[in-house]
């Protein structure tokens, strides 16, 4: 079994893996971080999104062995210690969760939206941007409010940037 | 009203967990020694089984046992079962086939497992389940249930002649026929309600764990129900004595219905775990979920309502033939029945109501309840004969609507149900002003402009909730009763503990039920943890379904609280020294009229466990009280829904540019969650009218069997939604609280449709209104326009 060795959460994470493990099964059973979900096998929903090198991935459509050196981080990386990442915060603070199993994904696509389109972003663009996420729960409306209103808080002094 | 209390929008408890990936599903979990089980499925819809060579799987490296349906019946598992019994007009009882949890003889549907593999990892069970062999003879299968009774269907179980699961009735007839007769006009309609896949986004899973020094067993599992999966799982099943079966329902990422049933999954990692003495895990891949997961809807119905010269509804008829799949899911023979007809009439004052179902099994994936379970598919029925009758009489359908409603309360109708409160009237005219209808025509002018079809639909739903009161529903046919329990547990120094059978997989009952406690007995929301899901540690419980948990779970809560309170009034007396009846409870402190005496509620919650304040035969010690409660009557939440949406002539894309809900759910404990519960199941309703199909082909596969083709709706499918509430009580329990769960769902699918045939000008148009679709019927409609010039 080949070895791989990457950065997850700031902290390095080396394993002999079977060749055909996903980046997602690596980081839930390997590392035991399960806050990175699977809701699907077709890379359609988004459960699993973290990001490799400060870049959105769908973890389940990746090697483990492709992130060979790469920076990871997960949802359970996204927050300063105790202080949330203001992501975090905004779907909270507008119900954009119900059942949070669609959420890690949700978050770290929102941060990932956010680096990439900048901090006032309108529901249009959030609703296309969220084109690989599926929530079954929520029917979008709060989260499409919360990740606006994230963006903001993202971009204003007290708030510090995304975790990368 | 504070602010953590009732009717406060409080930022939910659970939150924190979720957001930060410290969620604990099914999946999260791993037990020391486990293996993995993978089910090895059948490919045709309609096989006999002839013989199982398992020799080389069980070559295959890691592999500890491979386990077919022989094993499974020489061990004596029970069958599966369906848990509501419903009697055919004849009199006869539903005929119920054996549902064994590996198929041993016949595979009945595409999915349906005929063996397992367990070993030591997950792709180490999966790479022998590849090679198990089995050898199949193919049978002809049937799927469309309007065929399915046909003299040339094949026959799926010996126990149901021509398919035919019971043939149902409800309603008068004769008088039916009568009201027909003196019409002055009627509307027909044909209806299919589609079929649809649940798709919580979570998989189900499950874990199951033999402890030999107790012969006992523990099940993790993504149930909504963990009392009642214990319950069928040792009284029919028979895997275990109730008190040696530990199910623990953890995290759950949403169930709408499809985590209620007890599947074959989790029977056979119980019985797989006792049998190889490891832990036993199993997590479905979604496009195994799609032809393992009890499906939804999937009703062909003939429907028709009389009218008066003044159009008011005479009568109403339905014959529906209902698809219940290849076996009797858990309770799937009420969803078409009780849960369907009895819902027939509406908001609307109908004199006669009568109902046909045939209940029929197909080589489909078996279907149950999923958010809404029968009012969705009654409330289309119902909302698509009044608008249209509305348009072929040329009357206001809002305005016909008016002329029906139910005003008066209580109000009888001809189907069982009795409503006890509403005022439709209040819903319908907010819903009008918010969703700005008298600017519609201006609107419809502006989108005429850009080549656009625009076109605005109603709907006015009513649905039974509060699931349910047990004698009525026993008297019905249900094998279990419908009450809920619950159990407050004060602590020493003040904080309490709501023990509830109740399960949140969503709905945020960590939240609203810790709201009415600390609204209750005055002490901080931080000091209340809500208890669920595990039936070690919760007395009893029939689980989360049917927007039952706001109306029955809590009002179990509310019992139990008025038996702490009483209780510790109790105490008061003893620690103030004062007469019990003077004894007051205000905003969290112990008073005694007409004095400044008082005591905390920490106080008071102290003195009861020291106990040094009374003896032995004064007062027991302890502040701990528990209540079940059986509702009274349903309760009765309705509201209108408003749908305006806009037809691009060109491609027959349909977009929902507004939506209006305004829904009584009587008393709301927290709006935000509410709004919530409400946006989910609008999104859902529009996922059923515009983009969810299950399609099957004629040999019974399931063509739509993954994300790549069974359309799921996404944040660019939908519109904000616009959600207000008005609120008349329901007077059956304590606080007054009707349910929200389901409402989103029941109501929207009629309004998309009611919009979108607003806007083409021809009713006739299937769910789920593709681009495809919307674009034949358009050339239809034109092609009759061009013959008429
Ligand atoms: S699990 Fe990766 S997209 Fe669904
Ligand atoms: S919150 Fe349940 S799937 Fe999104």
């Amino acid at each position: 079994m080949p070895a791989v060795s990457m950065t997850v959460n700031g902290k390095p994470a080396t394993a002999d893996v079977e060749p055909r493990t996903l980046l997602v099964q690596f980081l839930r059973e390997n590392l035991r971080l399960t806050g990175t979900h699977v809701g699907c096998d077709t890379s359609q929903c988004g459960a699993c999104v973290v990001h490799v090198d400060g870049k959105a991935v769908k973890s389940c459509t990746m090697l483990a062995i492709q992130a060979e050196g790469a920076n990871v981080t997960t949802i359970e990386g996204l927050a300063n210690g105790s202080q949330l990442h203001p992501m975090q915060e905004a779907f909270r603070e507008h119900h954009g969760l119900q059942c949070g199993f669609c959420t890690p994904g949700m978050i770290m696509t929102a941060v990932d939206m956010v680096n990439r389109k900048g901090n006032e972003l309108d529901d249009h663009t959030i609703r296309e941007e969220l084109e690989g996420n599926i929530c079954r729960c929520t029917g979008y409306h709060n989260i499409v409010k919360a990740i606006a209103a994230g963006a903001r808080s993202m971009g204003t002094g007290g708030a510090r940037k995304a975790a990368e | 009203m504070s602010a953590t209390g009732i009717g406060a929008p409080v930022r939910r408890k659970e939150d924190y967990r979720f957001i930060t990936g410290k969620g604990q599903y099914t999946d999260d979990l791993t037990r020391p020694g486990q293996t993995y089980i993978t089910f090895v499925r059948s490919p045709h819809a309609h096989a006999r089984i002839r013989r199982i060579d398992a020799s080389a799987a069980k070559g295959m490296p890691g592999v500890v046992a491979v386990l077919t349906g022989a094993d499974l019946a020489a061990d004596k598992v029970g069958s599966l079962i369906c848990g509501w019994a419903i009697t055919s007009k004849d009199g006869s009882p539903m005929k119920m086939a054996p549902h064994p949890a590996i198929a041993n003889t016949k595979a009945n549907h595409v999915g349906d497992p005929v063996a397992v593999v367990v070993a030591e990892t997950q792709a180490q069970a999966k790479d022998a389940a590849e090679k198990v062999v089995v050898d199949y003879e193919v049978l002809p299968a049937v799927v469309d249930p309007a065929k399915a009774q046909a003299k040339s269907a094949p026959q799926i179980h010996e126990v149901a002649p021509g398919n035919t699961i019971y043939e149902w009735h409800l309603g008068d007839q004769k008088a039916v026929e009568a009201a027909f007769k003196g019409a002055k006009h009627v509307t027909r309609l044909d209806i299919v309600n589609n079929r649809l896949v649940p798709n919580a986004m979570e998989p189900r899973a499950a874990i199951a764990e033999y402890d030999a020094g107790n012969d006992s067993l523990t099940l993790w599992n993504t149930t909504q129900n963990p009392h009642v999966a214990r319950l069928v799982i040792s009284a029919f099943v028979g895997i275990a004595p109730e008190h040696k079966l530990r199910v623990i329902a953890p995290d759950v990422g949403g169930g709408f219905g499809s985590k209620i049933f007890i599947y074959p999954e989790e029977v056979v990692c119980l019985w797989a775990a006792r049998k190889v003495n490891r832990p036993v895990k199993w997590v479905s891949e979604r496009t195994e979920a799609f032809v393992a997961d009890a499906h939804g809807r999937d009703h062909v119905t003939h429907a028709e309502m009389a009218f008066d010269g003044e159009g008011k509804i005479l009568a109403l008829r339905a014959k529906t033939i209902a698809n219940l799949g290849a076996y009797m899911s858990t309770f799937s023979s009420s969803v078409p029945t009780y849960l369907y007809a009895t819902l027939l009439s509406g908001q609307y004052e109908i004199p006669q109501i009568y109902c046909e179902v045939d209940a029929v099994y197909t080589n489909t994936v078996p279907v149950d309840a999923y958010r809404g379970a029968g009012r969705p598919e009654a409330t289309f029925v119902v909302e698509r004969l009044v608008e249209v009758g509305a348009r072929e009489m040329q009357i206001d359908p809002a305005d016909l609507r008016r002329r029906n409603f139910v005003k008066k309360f209580p109000h009888q109708t001809p189907v069982i149900m009795a409503y006890d409160a509403g005022d439709y009237n209040a819903s319908l005219k907010k819903a009008m002003e918010l969703a700005d209808v008298k600017g519609f025509a201006k609107r419809k002018r502006e989108s005429a402009r850009a080549g656009k079809l625009r076109g605005l639909g109603y709907s006015t739903y009513i649905e039974a909730c509060g699931i349910a009161p047990s004698q009525a529903v026993g008297s019905l046919g249900a094998g279990v009763g419908l009450w809920e329990s619950a159990e407050v547990r004060v602590n020493p120094t003040g904080s309490v503990e709501v023990l509830t059978g109740c399960h949140q997989h969503g709905q945020g009952h960590e939240t609203t039920f810790a709201q009415v406690v600390s609204d209750r007995l005055g002490i901080p929301i931080e000091n209340v943890s809500v208890v669920h899901g595990d039936t070690d540690k919760v007395q009893f419980g029939m689980g989360t379904y049917g927007s039952r948990s706001g109306a029955v779970g809590i009002s179990a809560i509310v019992k139990a609280l008025d038996k702490v309170e009483a209780k510790a009034k109790k105490v008061a007396s003893h620690l103030l020294e004062a007469a019990e009846a003077d004894i007051v409870f205000e905003n969290g402190q112990f008073k005694v009229a007409g004095t400044d005496k008082v005591a905390a509620f920490g106080d008071v919650a102290l003195n009861a466990y020291i106990a040094h304040k009374f003896s032995g035969q004064e007062l027991e010690p302890g502040l701990k009280e528990g209540s079940f409660y059986d509702p009274t009557n349903f309760t009765f939440p309705a509201g209108c829904h408003i749908c305006e949406v806009e037809v691009d002539t060109e491609t027959g894309q349909v977009e929902v540019v507004a939506w209006t809900a305004v829904d009584d759910f009587g008393k709301v404990i927290n709006p935000m969650i509410v709004e919530g519960q409400v946006h989910g199941g609008i999104a859902q309703g529009v996922g059923q009218a515009l983009l969810e199909n299950t399609t099957y082909d004629t040999d019974g596969q399931l063509v739509t069997g993954s994300y790549m083709d069974y359309t799921m709706p996404r944040a660019d499918n939908l519109p904000s939604f616009r959600v207000e509430t008005t609120e008349t009580l329901a007077p059956s329990n304590p606080l007054g609280i009707k349910g929200c769960g389901e409402a989103g769902a029941i109501a929207s699918p009629a309004a998309v449709i009611n919009a979108i045939t607003d806007a083409l000008g021809t009713e006739e148009i299937a769910m789920p209104a593709t681009p495809a679709a919307v674009w034949a019927a358009l050339q239809k409609v034109n092609q009759s326009r061009k013959a008429a010039e």
